[in-house]
């Protein structure tokens, strides 16, 4: 799945126009994650057609980029995301960076991973049967 | 090759001449100089204070020329981008020697009486268009007066006349280029071998561009109106620099105004010799280069100098060290996937000149992870401190940020004012 970033300067009311673009796009944002430092953030989300998005995005003068990440089930019980981040470490994965959501209507806890290798993710995938 | 008592010589006559002129009489009295006579050294001649345009403006019209108004037969200017322009004075022997001069240099690229030379620089108070005419007059060629603009009329006439020779500013000539397929002419209709091309800045990457496109091989033309006009130097086939002609002395001064040894780059000063409506006395140039002295195998013995790598009114002084937007430029555009949009911000906190580099990231640039931006950071800060040797905070910031006007970014912003 691509997963769309955009740059975004750590300036009063950065994240709210960028939102608001969205909003004006009329795009459902699924999941949301922000990484910032002092001077400048990536807001990371994850939308439907996020190639069209990245487009109307970059008209309004955005730097976007699409990432390919992974949207897995947590096993709903104790332990259940720390168990199936054991089994990535066990396979060498590195993973850069990784953030939940829940979806209302699944009542399904997802989480957003994207790794370093993407074959060795691509392997751990089908071996585990992870989705 | 000149002696150093045909160069002081050659001073000496052009201080006489300015000596005309009360306003020169009164300024190098003040240093001690009220004859020619009194310039026995080189290190009399440079305690002349240097003109400057302001100078000029203040004499302005014709308060500097060295000659009687019925003396003068043409007059050059320039537009300064504010206030009066800069008016200058040639006698009729002027007129002459400027020809002899810019035909000298177009011996020298082997141009001859056989060519059709297109004179597409702007013909009128600005010294392009009529300096390159007369210039290719003297040297027998076939001279198309064109002046600028009228672009498919321009390429027409090209082709038609068989122009072999064509003389414009790089913009215009990458502009012709550009504007060839429209006309509906291609490249190999064209009889074009040599492109003169002045009176701008431009880059090697511009160069390669306009020779691509017009099949010629494209040189750099300098000069200004204060000094003369085009033909002050001009480079010749070997690629070693702007080989500049003997009627002018060179100087390359430091911001203090010490003179800098051959091959570092300071503003050029220049001195004309035998110029005699309007000689200049070391007049700054505003331009930087760096000088060397030698003979070329194309024949020159003399100075050269390099192409004009900016200004010296673009230039910073940060913590002591001389720093130029070019520069900054050059680090940034080493990091691949930079566009060249950058802001330089300097500012004193506390005793210290602190530089921040704001940077404009682009698609090609953004990496999602935080740690790939830092890195990228890091490496703009690295090569921004190779270059000017000085450290610099880095900022990433996103597209179109940064102002602009009239499509010329703004390059500095200069926070130290009414800071001690
Ligand atoms: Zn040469």
């Amino acid at each position: 799945m691509l997963q769309l970033s955009v740059f975004l300067e750590n300036t009063k009311g950065r994240l709210a126009e960028v939102l608001n673009l969205l909003a004006e796009f009329n795009v459902n944002i699924r999941a949301l994650s922000l990484a910032d430092t002092k001077d400048y953030g990536v807001l990371r989300v994850i939308v439907e057609n996020p190639e069209e998005v990245a487009a109307k995005l970059k008209d309004r003068n955005c730097v976007v980029k699409l990432t390919p990440v992974w949207v897995l089930k947590v096993p709903d019980k104790p332990g259940g995301l720390a168990s199936m981040l054991n089994k990535l470490v066990a396979e060498g994965i590195v993973v850069e960076y990784m953030y939940a959501f829940v979806e209302r209507e699944k009542e399904q806890a997802q989480v957003v991973i994207r790794v370093r290798d993407v074959e060795l993710m691509q392997k751990a995938i089908k071996k585990y049967n992870l989705e | 090759m000149m002696s150093q008592e045909e160069l002081l010589n050659g001073l000496r006559r052009t201080v006489e001449q300015v000596l005309k002129a009360p306003y020169y009489q009164k300024k190098l009295a003040e240093v001690g100089i009220h004859y020619a006579g009194d310039i026995k050294t080189l290190d009399d001649f440079r305690k002349i204070p240097l003109t400057e345009k302001e100078d000029l403006r203040q004499n302005y019209p014709f308060g500097l020329f060295a000659e009687p108004m019925d003396n003068i037969i043409r007059i050059h200017a320039s537009s300064g981008t504010t206030g009066k322009p800069t008016v200058v004075g040639y006698t009729r022997e002027d007129i002459k020697l400027w020809a002899k001069i810019v035909a000298k240099g177009f011996r020298r690229l082997g141009i001859t009486s056989k060519d059709v030379i297109q004179v597409a620089y702007g013909y009128g108070l600005f010294t392009g268009g009529m300096g390159i005419h007369y210039g290719a007059e003297e040297l027998g060629a076939v001279v198309i007066p064109m002046s600028g603009g009228n672009t498919a009329k321009q390429l027409m006439i090209m082709r038609d006349f068989g122009t072999t020779v064509l003389c414009c500013t790089p913009s215009y000539a990458l502009y012709l280029g550009e504007s060839l397929a429209e006309a509906g002419i291609s490249k190999d209709e064209l009889k074009l071998r040599i492109g003169v091309f002045g009176a701008e800045p431009w880059t090697d990457k511009m160069r390669q561009e306009i020779e691509a496109r017009l099949g010629l091989t494209a040189v750099d033309i300098y000069g200004l109106s204060e000094t003369m006009g085009p033909g002050v130097s001009l480079e010749c086939l070997k690629g070693v620099g702007l080989h500049i002609d003997e009627h002018f002395y060179p100087e390359i001064l430091d911001p203090q105004g010490n003179p800098l040894p051959e091959g570092e780059v300071g503003e050029l000063v220049l001195t004309t010799f035998d110029k005699m409506g309007f000689p200049s006395l070391r007049y700054r140039t505003k331009d930087l280069t760096s000088i060397t002295y030698g003979t070329c195998v194309c024949g020159h013995t003399g100075w050269t100098m390099q192409r004009v790598s900016g200004r010296v009114d673009d230039m910073l002084i940060i913590r002591g060290v001389n720093v130029f937007p070019s520069q900054i430029e050059e680090a940034i555009l080493s990091v691949g996937g930079i566009e060249p949009h950058y802001l330089i911000i300097v500012d004193r906190e506390g005793p210290l000149d602190v530089m921040e580099v704001l940077v404009e990231l682009s698609d090609a640039s953004f990496e999602d992870e935080i740690r790939e931006l830092e890195e990228l950071q890091s490496k703009l800060r690295q090569r921004i401190e190779n270059i000017t040797g000085l450290s610099a905070k880095v900022r990433l910031v996103e597209p179109k940020s940064i102002p602009r006007s009239e499509g010329k970014a703004k390059r500095v912003e200069d926070r130290r004012k009414g800071k001690i």
